[in-house]
């Protein structure tokens, strides 16, 4: 049992570090999906997001300029998006690709020009990072059995960023499900001219769909960088804008089912982690790249097999346009 | 008014030429591999010997990042129809690349790191990682209290393998009971450029007991050395001396003197004496080492220089042999 404790406690926490990025984004791109804005560029807002984050923490010092920079540019980004498909009712698919890969080339141009160290930013100091928080006690608490090691390393010993994560989870729930806004933004997803009938403005719900993705895949960026890593790097996010994309569909676009689909990427990843250079008996030790398809090949056996239809919101994709 | 300026331009192009031609004849190049010129690790040390070069022989010299694989064989046949000379590819994964423009243009010459081209113009530079790392196992069993040391490799090729072998080997020379877990970050280029990956691989590492890990994973070390840093575990550098990086948690760096090899066929190419075939650099022709200097001295106990410095002589001399993990591709 103690063994157990040891080894699955580990494996729930780096879980936990893993989803992070994973179930903001995916929160994010599930407001603006269900809103009718299909979202791509998830990655991309992500990754502006992270190297806005880390050049304003090197420039600043402080972690909390830093987020705050990667919150505004991922607005930014958030507009351009609804700009380019709200307003201007462009292809949102496009839109996307379009600000993933222009944030791919930017981040790295400006992180020549300002650091000169090939697109990396600066090691930043743990004054400019968002650094573990020990709950109270939790050194105390270490030794007792069972109880101590799940306190101290599971519940305790994450950064802020982590515990802003599984705080968004329960808000979206109640603000799609139980406000009016959240009624009136799975509307405009389902049936806009509804809604525009009873004299909403779907341009203005829409973009504020669009501006609350732009929000969480800011946190999400700068989680990237200035809490998980201490840098930025040329290409950090790794798609994982693309697997928060994932997780939402499996989810079926609905706040804890997407949740959930986060905490599953993020544990089998955990677990591989882990499992590469274990011994399967006669086999001998399990090769690399079994364990890296793993994440892969449970996804298809799931989506096949498991979930059933997922069914997109209804205007999903379409743009809307106002009758005269 | 055009006319004259194309003139005077022309001339003085035409004089520009003259001069550098007579300062030297050659024109080098250097292709970097995925890590990136700055990765503080593999690409940047061959940078360092290029740059070296430039400054000493007052001869610039190209070179380009590719951003995928499929740029390796665009960029060298460029340069090579730009007439540079040498042209050097830093990595084993631009051996084909290197193999099929060499083919195509003999009267060029390149020199690839890593890997071997046999060609009458191709010059191939090996390092003996499994010296160098030989060395750093042993700093890491002696810096170990828990008897437990880590391995992260970057893309899971034997050459890494190569790496671990003589590593794990070094460890057991130190301490026959000690325990190595090793971790490879990916199967795909990227894993050379995933410090969030590296990061996660060296907490688990930590998790298990592991107190001072060996990262040989190009860009993706900068995140295990971070990691280490915050939990105040020690960390190996590796082909750069990484020392420098976190001074306090980077216990020694394994060199692999790349820079070396880098200034080496520069200078050869233009004194002369370059020479097709292939190099291989080990411990007693300084290709690869440890790392001793004013970041990490703290670090290495007199106990440990001592067994460190018997080891490397061992070697030298042919006492100890470090088994080649591409000898046979196996470890044993």
């Amino acid at each position: 049992m103690g063994d157990f404790v040891t080894d699955i406690v580990p494996i729930l926490a780096a879980t936990l570090r893993v989803a992070t990025p994973l179930i903001l984004c995916a929160m994010g791109g599930l407001f603006s999906e269900r809103a009718g804005i299909f979202d791509i560029g998830l990655e991309g807002k992500m990754l502006a997001g992270a190297f806005a984050a880390a050049s304003v923490a090197a420039f600043t010092g402080s972690a909390w300029l830093g987020l705050g920079a990667a919150i505004v540019v991922a607005l930014a980004l958030a507009l351009l998006h609804g700009f380019a498909c709200i307003t201007y009712r462009g292809n949102q698919i496009v839109s996307g690709v379009a600000i993933n890969i222009l944030v791919s080339g930017l981040t790295i141009v400006f992180g020549m020009a300002w650091f000169k160290r090939g697109g990396q930013t600066p090691s930043l100091e743990a004054g400019a990072r968002f650094m573990p928080i020990e709950f109270l006690g939790a050194a105390a608490m270490r030794d007792v059995p069972f109880i101590g090691p799940v306190y101290a390393d599971l519940i305790g010993g994450h950064n802020l960023l982590v515990y802003i994560a599984l705080l968004v989870v329960p808000l979206a729930h109640w603000v799609l499900t139980a406000t009016r806004f959240g009624l009136r933004l799975r509307a405009v997803g389902e049936m806009p001219l509804a809604v525009d009938t009873a004299g909403i403005s779907v341009y203005w719900l829409r973009y504020r769909a669009v501006l609350i993705c732009g929000l969480l895949t800011g946190i999400a960026g700068a989680y990237l960088s200035i809490a998980q890593n201490a840098a930025f790097s040329r290409d950090m996010s790794a798609g994982q804008g693309f697997i928060a994309l994932a997780a939402m569909i499996f989810g079926k676009w609905r706040p804890w089912p997407a949740f959930g689909a986060c905490l599953m990427f993020g544990f089998i990843d955990a677990t591989a982690i882990r499992l590469q250079g274990v011994r399967l008996g006669d086999f001998g030790e399990v090769p690399v790249q079994a364990i890296q398809v793993l994440p892969y090949l449970l996804t298809v056996i799931l989506l096949a097999g498991f979930m059933g239809r997922a069914v997109a919101p209804k205007a999903g994709g379409v743009a809307y346009v106002k009758e005269h | 008014m055009t006319k004259i300026i194309r003139t005077t331009l022309g001339a003085a192009a035409i004089a520009l030429m003259a001069a550098s031609a007579q300062a030297a004849d050659i024109k080098p190049a250097v292709v970097y591999d995925m890590g990136g010129k700055f990765d503080k690790s593999f690409n940047e040390a061959a940078y360092i010997g290029a740059e070296k070069f430039k400054a000493e022989s007052k001869i610039g010299y190209a070179d380009f990042e590719v951003n995928n694989e499929t740029q390796f064989e665009q960029a060298h046949r460029r340069f090579a129809q730009r007439g540079q000379d040498p042209i050097i590819g830093v990595g084993f994964s631009q051996a084909n690349a290197v193999e099929k423009v060499a083919k195509e243009f003999p009267n060029i010459r390149f020199t690839v790191i890593d890997s071997v081209v046999k060609l009458d113009n191709v010059q191939s530079v090996l390092f003996k990682e499994h010296e160098g790392s030989f060395l750093v196992g042993v700093a890491a069993a002696m810096a170990s209290k828990s008897g437990k040391v880590g391995f992260i490799g970057g893309m899971d090729i034997p050459l890494i393998r190569r790496f671990q072998c003589g590593y794990e080997q070094g460890v057991k020379y130190a301490n026959p009971n000690a325990e190595v877990l090793a971790n490879m970050t990916g199967t795909t280029p990227t894993a050379w450029n995933d410090p969030g990956r590296g990061s996660e691989l060296a907490k688990g590492q930590f998790d298990r007991g592991v107190d001072v890990v060996f990262a040989a994973a190009g860009g993706t070390g900068v995140g295990v050395y971070q990691a280490a840093k915050d939990r105040g575990k020690l960390a190996i550098g590796v082909d750069s001396n990484q020392n420098h990086l976190h001074p306090g948690t980077m216990l020694t760096s394994m060199v692999k003197r790349v820079d070396l090899a880098t200034y080496n066929s520069f200078k050869a190419a233009q004194d002369g004496s370059w020479k097709p075939g292939v190099t291989v650099l080990g411990l007693k022709e300084g290709g690869v080492d440890w790392a001793l200097d004013e970041h990490n001295a703290k670090l290495v106990s007199t106990e440990m220089k001592a067994k460190i410095e018997q080891a490397k002589a061992d070697i030298i001399t042919g006492k100890i042999v470090v088994h080649d993990y591409m000898s046979n591709n196996a470890c044993k």
